[in-house]
């Protein structure tokens, strides 16, 4: 077995057995899905915008370097500059250096998947930055030295105990007696600690949820206003997105915050919709004197045109991770990549290669609650399964999964060969459960009869009765 | 491959496909199935030529051995008028996954779509296509209806079963909470993932537990299966069975992983 598959079977019983972490992923279920259900049954439109909101995107990637030239040029209206960044590589060097040239000792960060994946805290940290993670959730990340386990919800896998013995350990010259027993006071105790770092910070980042060329403006939704925050006091204002987030026109970026918001959280809107245009305006009582917009390509390019380009209309909104059994059994992390659940199984291959993470595209039912619920209706399982097609023809898997899958194919290509096998085997096998009607363990059945009982077979196979029964009655 | 005897002459033909799940593990699924269909004034026929509908192949990324069975199906049932399967699963391979599979293949592309067009998963053709609203059977106790993933989200079948079951003398039908999520099963994923698998599956008992019902009945065998074999392990006393096995009037025989002698 390859390393990788084991680490991800490993990670994965881990989670299994992982109390806190179980009981933490319940909380997906009544809250997430609950609540988006019934803010779509609220919507009769629902299904309407889910077509224009596709259309907008599958227009927009089919002309995307149009688009992206056009927000390039609003961008530098507006005074800022933009950055392409072909690699993960090149987007964390371009973010060290404009800190850098603005001599930045403290960076504020908004909440940012795609800083995530270029990991662009440990780069800048290295330089002797300091960079604070503003968004509660990715505040609590840093301080454990983690990773977010949704890309909505980074500490989902987290219950509130945890989280304020974390703060009673890393926030110093505080009353040990105080209260940090609900969530309230968490978010209190976290404000009072951010709210110093905004008004030092040199620089801020934050991501994107969407791009608008018409405008040269980038979008944030929170319901924490922590992205306000750090897009206006700091002096400088770099945003960080990637080149898929890029919509044609406000209005179009309007249809997609109506399935955004109702798809992740289950709220009408979030509690704040920021859009950032450029410089500080004369008059303004705040806003940035520099703006930089930093483009991560990194293997997206790649996917337009091909099998994959449907990913790209992803809104990064949650609700397939939210509704995944796969993902709900196991969480985030075991996934061992920075995008988890479906659409994570599906985008970290294309970004980052097969090798590693030849789990991610296998391990999923294909039950197709993913593509159900996906506001951009993208077809999750057929890009599972095609990762599956290249999985297999790079002839990467074990040797028994190989010799198994060849042996049964053989035999089902040919009907009578294969009858005659299972007028053989069936018999067998239904001796073999001795009328108990059931193998609590069987020999070459151990995958499955490790976690479940195997039925026993009836006595003979249907082709075989079915062939007797029609001579009986000549 | 001669018609029954007793069977209508001028019913619409039905090619039986089996699933490979029922031919090795629970024949009376199909017997069920043939009575089912019978009953409703189809002709049935089961072509030898079939095995699988080569799902563990096409989900595994196998496409050409995938293709391969694809075409060997869409030949056996070329004659018929409707193909009928008793798996959600199956016929959803056969109804979606096929035309998919064969677009760009100049020889099948067509065919596939016929195929396609003619197959019905079997509670679904009762009601839908032979117009039946009830059954001549009778099921002494409450049941629960485990809604497979293929049958829910790829055929948009909820209402037939539940018709059909309806019209069960005796039968009383607790609602599943969660019944159309997953059991866990996925083919090939349930034996290459089995803790998660058996976690998924964890919760699908949990829920049909809750119900107290004293059967659990689904569409596909694959499921039935998992869920039987889950409700095994725990030692619950449980009927798991087809729901055709129920529709037909057959439940006299052992249910899906009791004992020959529970009976």
């Amino acid at each position: 077995m390859a390393e990788a598959t084991i680490s991800f079977k490993k990670a994965a019983s881990e989670a299994l057995a992982d109390g806190e972490l179980q009981r933490a992923l319940q909380n997906v279920k009544t809250g997430f899905v609950a609540k988006r259900a019934a803010a779509k049954s609220r919507l009769p439109e629902f299904e309407a915008l889910r077509a224009e909101a596709r259309a907008i995107k599958d227009h927009t990637l089919t002309h995307l370097d149009l688009y992206l030239e056009a927000y390039e040029s609003k961008v530098v209206e507006s005074g800022g500059k933009v950055h392409f960044a072909p690699t993960a590589a090149d987007a964390r060097d371009i973010v060290l250096g404009l800190c850098h040239d603005y001599g930045a000792k403290l960076v504020a960060k908004g909440k940012s998947m795609v800083s995530e994946e270029i990991a662009l805290n440990a780069h800048l940290q290295a330089a002797g930055m300091e960079v604070v993670e503003t968004d509660l959730g990715e505040y609590i990340v840093q301080l454990r030295g983690e990773t977010p386990s949704h890309i909505i919800a980074p500490v989902i896998h987290l219950n509130k105990e945890t989280v304020a013995a974390d703060f009673r350990r890393a926030h110093k010259g505080r009353l040990t007696s105080r209260r940090l027993s609900d969530v309230q006071d968490l978010v209190a105790e976290a404000r009072s600690v951010l709210r110093e770092k905004f008004l030092v910070a040199d620089v801020g980042i934050t991501g994107a949820n969407l791009l608008i060329a018409e405008t040269g403006s980038s979008v944030i939704v929170t319901n924490e206003g922590n992205g306000d925050l750090t897009s206006t006091l700091p002096r400088t204002h770099i945003v960080i997105a990637s080149i898929e987030k890029i919509v044609p026109t406000l209005e179009d970026a309007c249809t997609i915050l109506r399935l955004l918001c109702r798809s992740a959280t289950g709220q009408d809107i979030t509690t704040y919709t920021t859009f950032t245009t450029g410089l500080r305006h004369e008059g303004d009582p705040d806003g940035p004197t520099a703006y930089h917009v930093v483009l991560l390509d990194n293997g997206r390019s790649e996917m337009l045109g091909g099998t994959f380009q449907d990913m790209l209309r992803c809104i990064r909104c949650g609700a397939c991770l939210n509704h995944c059994p796969v993902y709900g059994a196991i969480g985030g992390h075991a996934y061992g990549s920075v995008y988890p659940g479906p659409m994570g199984a599906v985008l970290t291959p294309a970004l980052q290669g097969l090798d590693h993470v030849r789990d991610l595209p296998n391990a999923s039912s294909l039950c197709g609650r993913c593509e159900e619920v996906c506001p951009m209706s993208i077809p999750l399982p057929s890009m599972l399964r095609a990762w599956r097609e290249r999985d297999f023809a790079e002839g990467k898997r074990s040797r028994a999964e190989g010799l198994a899958l060849k042996a049964w194919a053989f035999a089902a290509k040919r009907p009578g060969l294969y009858h005659a096998l299972a007028a053989v085997g069936v018999p067998l096998l239904t001796r073999l459960a001795g009328g108990r009607g059931r193998f609590t363990r069987l020999a070459f059945a151990k995958p499955w009869t490790r976690v479940r009982d195997l039925p026993a077979p009836e006595g003979r196979t249907f082709q075989q009765l079915y062939a007797k029964m029609q001579k009986d009655r000549k | 491959m001669s018609p029954a005897p007793e069977a209508a002459t001028d019913g619409p033909l039905v090619g039986l496909f089996v699933t490979c799940l029922v031919d090795l593990f629970r024949p009376s699924v199909a017997f069920a199935a043939i009575k089912l269909l019978e009953a409703g004034g189809a002709r049935v026929e089961v072509p030898r030529a079939q095995a699988c509908c080569g799902q563990p192949a096409y989900n595994s990324g196998d496409r050409d051995d995938a293709v391969a069975i694809a075409r060997q199906v869409i030949e056996a049932f070329e004659p018929f008028d409707y193909v009928v399967a008793p798996s959600g699963s199956c016929t959803g391979m056969l109804k979606v996954h096929y035309p998919r599979l064969l677009a760009d293949d100049p020889r099948c592309a067509e065919r596939a779509k016929t195929l396609a067009a003619k197959s019905y998963e079997l509670t679904s053709f009762l009601v839908d296509v032979l117009g039946l609203s009830e059954v001549e059977a009778s099921y002494e106790g409450t049941v629960t209806y485990h809604d497979s993933c293929s049958s829910s989200r790829e055929l948009h079948i909820r209402d037939a079963p539940r018709r059909l079951l309806a019209s069960v003398t005796g039968l009383t039908l607790i609602e599943l909470p969660e019944s159309e999520i997953c059991c866990g099963f996925g083919g090939t994923f349930s034996v290459k993932y089995p803790d998660i698998s058996g976690a998924i599956l964890d919760a699908k008992l949990n829920n049909i537990l809750d119900t107290e019902a004293s059967a659990v009945l689904a569409g596909d065998l694959g499921c039935l299966m998992q869920i039987a074999g889950g409700l095994s392990r725990e030692r619950a006393k449980i009927e798991v069975r087809h729901v055709a096995e129920v529709l037909a009037g057959m439940t006299d025989m052992p249910a899906i992983a009791a004992s020959l002698k529970s009976r």
